[in-house]
């Protein structure tokens, strides 16, 4: 139900352009403002999220470990330093692990009930390796159309270009990225459609940024290989929009104003959506800090002097009689006993 | 802030790689206003083998197909959809008229970050080279 | 528990497949066996926690403050600001669903929302809705939802069906920590009076005597004696044990459930003869006669507030630096919250082992060294003369317990202490121990009979792991430093393991021990015939 919201949602949004350019010939308004909106809202958007992250405190040390401590003697045990860091740079490579290899998808197991009973745990390493191939997909796509984006062209582009192409299938080369990126978001969809556990916790939050993205490929798609639009028009459009010339040329396809209008739903919707953990991935406690918290004291700005624990005279006030009586040891003497009542023994 | 040193380095860092199309675009035109590039035509021949849109859209397959069928069917004429036939030939048919490769070819192919592979085969117009001027 | 199912009837009826309804309008039941019995008034009110009442999950009405929704509301905001964790966690979570299977109350029950992204998302649905435009304009299209007591119910359900082991965290591809989640959640619940006696009872007895169960000074002193007879009759000697006494090098402090029942009294008995064998210069508290804390599991404050206890004894006691027992969560709180929340600890000395000159410099601002790192120590410089064969009755399994391992990293260093004090050694499966190690299903506060169910359920990949070793190398007795784990695992491994024994580490140093002067040990420190002298009985 979730799914198919999203799906309807998603080709609403088709529609929009479909009208607003091909019948009401708003070429301007969807050509130039809404994209430019759509940055101006992701960057401020983007950097307003962070920013209100990182105005909450972080109290507490709490690092999730995942491997040998730092040993009292080095020689001793050995540490798993990128796991389990205790300094900075261990910690950065923790990150860099986490967030360009995405080390914790990595552990993934897959928990299974036998007879016996039996509960086995099997290496379950799918959705790292599509989860992976997803991302960056993505990221190539996107550091490609710096194409579009960039006059003269650096080299670099052109080399991804030329990369991407490698395999030199078709006329215009087909980008592996293309179907590497169909592959993922087909696995990612599948996986929320087909498992039911994960049917049940998927939310019209999960789908809709999957459709939409699955629009874009699509259309863009659509555009490389089989509507073959006029790529320099469009680079004259998306030039415009980065020399702050906007001007929208003739000659450009349909497809490209449908294309255009989803990029700019995503970037809009990015900054208030599960899409910023690409932000948010660097912010999680739990992997950006050290275990050191033996070595190095970790300072809580809102620590309360006033929660304290029970003072020992407290303690020793209500038991001391007690204590005395057995002979532990007491800061404050019994007060001197009523007459007739056996003396203390130092007497 | 907390870590507000760090965050802050990281959000410049990703807000600079958002910017750098800006940047570069500032550095190496002076933020000019992009046209797109004008084709040197032919002087002496108006009309391609096929509809200038037609050229336009397909001429990657067009070139694609030309190469099979001259050498792997062998069949060197192409009639074109007014029945007129062309010499299947790269050299011959196309570059006789788009002489300067530097001039037509590479003008949108650079601006596009195409690299086709036809000169990976053919020998490339002599004195033209693939660089843009 | 007499209608209790079978581990095979129990096993049958877990079904992982969701219900038909979406999880928002599935209906939760609170039924004997998968709750804890609320706090007892009088114990919320001598820690000074809101609306003490007598009230049960299974009434409908639970007598909640009128304004209990602004209470609850106003307690989000304040914890958004305070906790990062929080506030990231709340917004980052992609439900890609790589938690799911990894927790052991959702491996034992199949209930969904024991899949940690689900126990989240009972929070999230009324973040997204009070705090955030899209949840307050799209409502439950955007997964959000308005808060009611039958949301409130559900958090009772689900905060206290989570032992906030952390191992979900580990799986997590952006570390959201689901113990994290479950402390906000349990702080929130106690701002409108609903928690569990089972953890606020310890609370308040640790705040009161320094101990959970209350135990007052005199009567540690005549259970420390008792265990002093014990040892006398097992090794011959003679051993007293300071309480309180000031100007001594080092204060041991260790959870008080090794006072008090088997088999952690045999840990304890343990340690007393560890510290005889090599003459360490120590004292205990009754002050500070307790290491665990279940402030963790009960508010931030609190755990402050038991804490705090260690270093104002350490600094009134004058010592130079503290021991460590074996504990699980106490250690994840001496290791990740203790020095932020009490220190610093500039009145003591970096730890250095007066035997072996061992300077602990991983512990140089907390000041406080695990035993298992001391004895490890110890072992490896050949202080201590060790008789393995004493313990060759035993084959031997090591649960790491989920703080040690998740919060700080201490695997080797128990590994290291029991491969020297025993002939038979033997790992579980991979995917169950060191940092992927599995609950014993009752910590944070949860290993209380009525939950009883819940906690056999949650067992069950613990349980089942155990009985894997148990099979193929007769294991016959689990090794843990954790003394939650000491209390649970007992009838977890009874319920899946039939026959396997729980062991502290420190038992069986000591059994292997050989004390300077000590009689010929014919028995162990339960009083059972060692190898060898079996025929005597």
């Amino acid at each position: 139900m979730n799914a198919l919201y999203s799906l309807v949602f998603v080709l609403t949004l088709v529609l929009i352009p479909l009208v607003g350019v091909g019948a009401a010939d708003l070429k301007t308004i969807f050509g130039v403002c809404i994209p430019s909106t759509a940055i101006i809202v992701f960057v401020a958007g983007f950097v307003y999220k962070i920013i209100k992250w990182s105005r909450s405190a972080v109290p507490f040390r709490i690092p999730t470990t995942g491997g040998q401590q730092r040993p009292y003697d080095p020689t001793m045990f050995k540490q798993n330093k990128w796991d389990n860091p205790s300094t900075g740079p261990q910690t950065v490579i923790r990150m860099l692990l986490e967030v360009l290899a995405f080390r914790s998808l990595f552990r993934n197991t897959k928990a299974s009930l036998h007879e016996g009973p039996v509960v086995a745990y099997a290496s379950a390493k799918w959705l790292w390796l599509f989860a992976l191939l997803f991302h960056y997909s993505f990221f190539i796509i996107v550091a490609r159309h710096l194409r579009l984006f960039m006059e003269p062209i650096p080299g670099f582009v052109n080399a991804l270009d030329f990369v991407d192409g490698i395999l030199q299938i078709g006329a215009p080369v087909v980008y592996q990225s293309d179907a590497i990126i169909i592959l993922g978001l087909g696995y990612l969809l599948g996986r929320r459609l087909w498992d039911a556990r994960i049917r049940y916790i998927s939310l019209v939050n999960d789908y809709f940024p999957l459709f939409l993205i699955i629009g874009i490929v699509l259309s863009g798609v659509y555009m490389r290989y089989f509507a073959k639009v006029d790529v320099m028009a469009i680079k004259e459009l998306t030039m415009g929009l980065v020399t702050f010339h906007p001007h929208v040329p003739a000659n450009i396809d349909i497809t490209f104003f449908i294309h255009l209008f989803l990029v700019s739903v995503l970037l809009l919707y990015f900054p208030f959506s599960k899409l910023m953990h690409l932000g948010g991935v660097f912010l999680s406690p739990t992997r950006n800090l050290p275990n050191d918290t033996r070595m190095n004291r970790h300072i809580n700005p809102w620590n309360d002097p006033k929660v304290h624990a029970r003072p020992y005279a407290d303690y020793e006030d209500e038991f001391r009689e007690k204590m005395v009586n057995v002979g532990i040891p007491v800061d404050k003497p019994l007060p001197s006993a009523p007459a007739g009542a056996e003396a203390p023994e130092k007497a | 802030m907390q870590y507000g040193g760090k965050i802050i380095t990281g959000l410049i860092i990703f807000l600079g790689l958002l910017c750098v199309p800006l940047l570069f675009n500032t550095a190496s035109t002076g933020n000019a206003a992009y046209k797109q590039p004008k084709l040197e035509l032919p002087k002496d021949e108006k009309k391609c083998i096929e509809s200038t849109e037609f050229m336009r859209r397909e001429h990657m397959q067009l070139l694609n197909d030309w190469r099979d069928w001259a050498l792997r069917d062998g069949q060197r004429t192409y009639v074109n959809a007014e029945g007129k036939p062309f010499s299947i030939s790269l050299q011959n048919t196309c570059m006789k008229c788009h002489a300067k490769k530097a001039e037509f070819c590479d003008k949108c192919h650079n601006d596009a970050a195409v690299s086709p592979y036809c000169w990976d085969c053919h020998i490339q117009p002599e004195g033209l080279s693939n660089e843009k001027k | 528990m007499s209608d209790f199912p079978r581990p095979d009837e129990l096993y049958k009826s877990i079904d992982y497949s969701p219900p038909a309804t979406g999880w928002m309008d599935t209906p939760i039941k609170f039924r004997p066996g998968n709750w804890c019995y609320p706090a007892k008034p009088d114990v919320l009110r001598y820690v000074h926690f809101p609306n003490p009442r007598e009230w049960s999950a299974e009434d409908k009405d639970w007598k909640l403050p009128e304004n209990w929704q602004d209470i609850i509301h106003q307690g989000f905001r304040e914890r958004l600001k305070k906790f990062r964790t929080f506030q990231v966690f709340m917004d980052i979570c992609v439900r890609c669903g790589a938690c799911a299977d990894k927790c052991h109350y959702f491996i034992g029950s199949g209930d969904p929302k024991n899949m940690p992204v689900l126990r989240a998302e009972l929070l999230r649905s009324i973040y997204r809705k009070d705090f955030t435009l899209a949840g307050k304009i799209l409502g439950k299209l955007n997964g959000a939802r308005v808060m009611t007591e039958d949301v409130l119910k559900e958090w009772f359900m689900y905060f206290y069906q989570c032992t906030e082991c952390r191992r979900c965290s580990l799986y997590c591809p952006y570390g959201i920590d689901t113990a994290e989640i479950t402390m906000m959640g349990r702080e929130l619940l106690h701002l409108v009076g609903c928690n569990i006696n089972w953890a606020m009872e310890p609370v308040a007895n640790c705040e009161r005597t320094g101990n959970h169960l209350g135990i007052q000074p005199h009567a540690m002193k005549d259970i420390v004696d008792f265990m002093c007879d014990d040892i006398e009759e097992i090794t011959g000697k003679r051993i007293t044990v300071p309480l309180n006494e000031k100007g001594h090098e080092v204060l041991f402090t260790t959870p008080s459930g090794d006072f008090f029942a088997d088999p952690g009294t045999y840990t304890f008995m343990g340690y007393l003869m560890l510290f005889e064998a090599i003459g360490l210069d120590y004292t205990m508290s009754t002050y500070n006669s307790e290491g665990g804390n279940f402030g963790l599991f009960t508010s931030h404050d609190a755990m402050k507030i038991l804490n705090g206890k260690i270093y104002n004894e350490a600094k009134r006691l004058g010592v130079k630096w503290i021991l460590g027992g074996e504990c699980g969560h106490m250690w994840r709180v001496l290791n990740q919250y203790m020095d932020t929340m009490n220190g610093p600890a500039d009145f003591l000395e970096v730890p250095k082992s007066p035997l072996t000159g061992t300077v602990f410099h991983n512990a140089k601002s907390t000041k406080m060294v695990h035993i298992c790192e001391f004895t490890s120590d110890l072992i490896r410089h050949g202080k201590l003369k060790l008789d393995k064969s004493r313990n060759d009755n035993l084959r031997v399994t090591f649960h790491d317990s989920c703080n040690p391992a998740r919060a700080m990293g201490l695997l080797e260093e128990p590994r290291y202490v029991i491969k020297n004090v025993v002939n038979n050694f033997f790992d579980m499966p991979e995917n169950t121990i060191r940092e992927q190690t599995f609950c014993c299903a009752g910590g944070a506060g949860l290993g209380t009979d009525e939950f009883m169910d819940m906690r056999m359920r949650g067992g069950l990949p613990r349980g089942n792991a155990l009985r894997y070793v148990q099979e193929k190398h007769d294991v016959n007795t689990m090794a843990c430093i954790c003394a939650i784990d000491r209390a649970t695992l007992i009838p977890l491994a009874d319920y899946w393991a039939p026959g396997v024994q729980i062991t502290g580490i420190h038992e069986m140093v000591a059994n292997a021990l050989i004390l300077d002067g000590e009689k010929q040990r014919t028995m162990n420190l339960r009083q059972e015939p060692l190898p060898g002298f079996e025929e005597e009985e």
